[in-house]
């Protein structure tokens, strides 16, 4: 599978999508124009990943910004992960936040009381 | 006929705002291209000021989330080249509070008379929700919606109504049989 990369702009995320490291990120500011289509390659990308994962995935999201429509697609991506570690893959979510960002801590909470999913936080 | 006076509609235009505290007033079409700039407009003006991060924060929020309606929900939304959407609307950011020290965005757009009982309703039911209501909606929302084809989600008036902590001041004006004036108004308080 071929990494994906994509850079952050003012709008829209960096995001790092590496089968072989395992290794899928996003950081940055999320609110694009068109959720779905710039969240459409990712999606497919991991629709292939999840059939042959790495050994280990580590997901990270440390975005500092994210508007409602993106927090849709932030959980449709947690999904993907659930269904791995349930079939016993070796996952780990990394959630990211400013240390003065009560609101993105609570972001990353109220995702984990909604996917089963082994998970870290880390303010920074 | 009376001559159209200019000097006296600048003038009083320029009372209106300075008399009602508005930093920004805005009428027409409203595109991802304007949110990025008003936000950024925003954000210059609130550090200018060394104004508070987590304020900083909640105004950018509610901007964006309230354009972004704007921008998808008016009634007469239309599809740009670029696939990005355009709505009409009027969006209006200004201080208020005893010192001017809080925030408040006002928007209205015209919506169809047909869609004004079931967003009332909606509105309703955010205003009836205390904080924990608020969150179990707001989960139940990204679990169960689905995007529609312009990205929206249902969640953007949750939101707003979390963040800020307020209920959602709204009316409907009705303009004529087909369609309403809908406006909102949102606080971002110090607390």
């Amino acid at each position: 599978m071929k990494p994906i990369k994509i850079r952050g702009t003012e709008d829209t995320p960096d995001v790092i999508l590496d089968a072989t490291k395992g290794l899928i990120e996003f950081s940055g500011r999320s609110l694009p124009e068109d959720v779905l289509s710039f969240y459409a390659p990712v999606l497919r990308w991991l629709e292939d990943y999840i059939k042959s994962p790495n050994s280990r995935s580590e997901v990270i999201f440390k975005l500092d910004y994210f508007n409602t429509a993106s927090s849709k697609i932030i959980l449709d991506i947690l999904i993907y992960f659930e269904h791995l570690s349930n079939e016993g893959k070796d996952v780990i979510v990394k959630w990211f936040y400013h240390k003065d960002d009560e609101d993105m801590a609570d972001a990353g909470v109220e995702y984990f009381e909604i996917v089963n999913i082994p998970y870290e936080m880390h303010s920074y | 006929m009376k001559k159209f006076d200019y000097k006296e509609l600048v003038y009083s235009f320029h009372k209106e705002m300075l008399g009602n505290n508005f930093t920004l007033v805005y009428e027409g079409e409203i595109t991802h291209q304007i949110t990025k700039a008003f936000t950024s407009l925003a954000e210059n003006k609130m550090d200018s000021y060394s104004e508070d991060t987590n304020m900083k924060k909640k105004v950018f929020h509610v901007m964006v989330e309230c354009l972004q309606n704007l921008s998808k929900h008016a009634e007469d939304v239309k599809i740009l080249k670029n696939k990005g959407y355009a709505g009409n609307g009027i969006f209006i950011i200004g201080r208020v509070g005893p010192d001017n020290e809080d925030y408040h965005i006002l928007t209205g757009n015209v919506i169809d008379n047909s869609s004004v009982p079931e967003l009332e309703a909606f509105l309703d039911n955010i205003n009836n929700l205390d904080r924990d209501g608020l969150k179990e909606l707001y989960k139940k929302q990204m679990r169960e919606g689905t995007l529609s084809e312009k990205g929206g989600a249902g969640l953007g008036l949750i939101d707003i109504a979390r963040k800020t902590g307020e209920k959602l001041d709204y009316s409907f004006i009705k303009i004529d049989e087909k369609k309403s004036f809908y406006t909102l108004r949102t606080k971002i308080s110090r607390k």
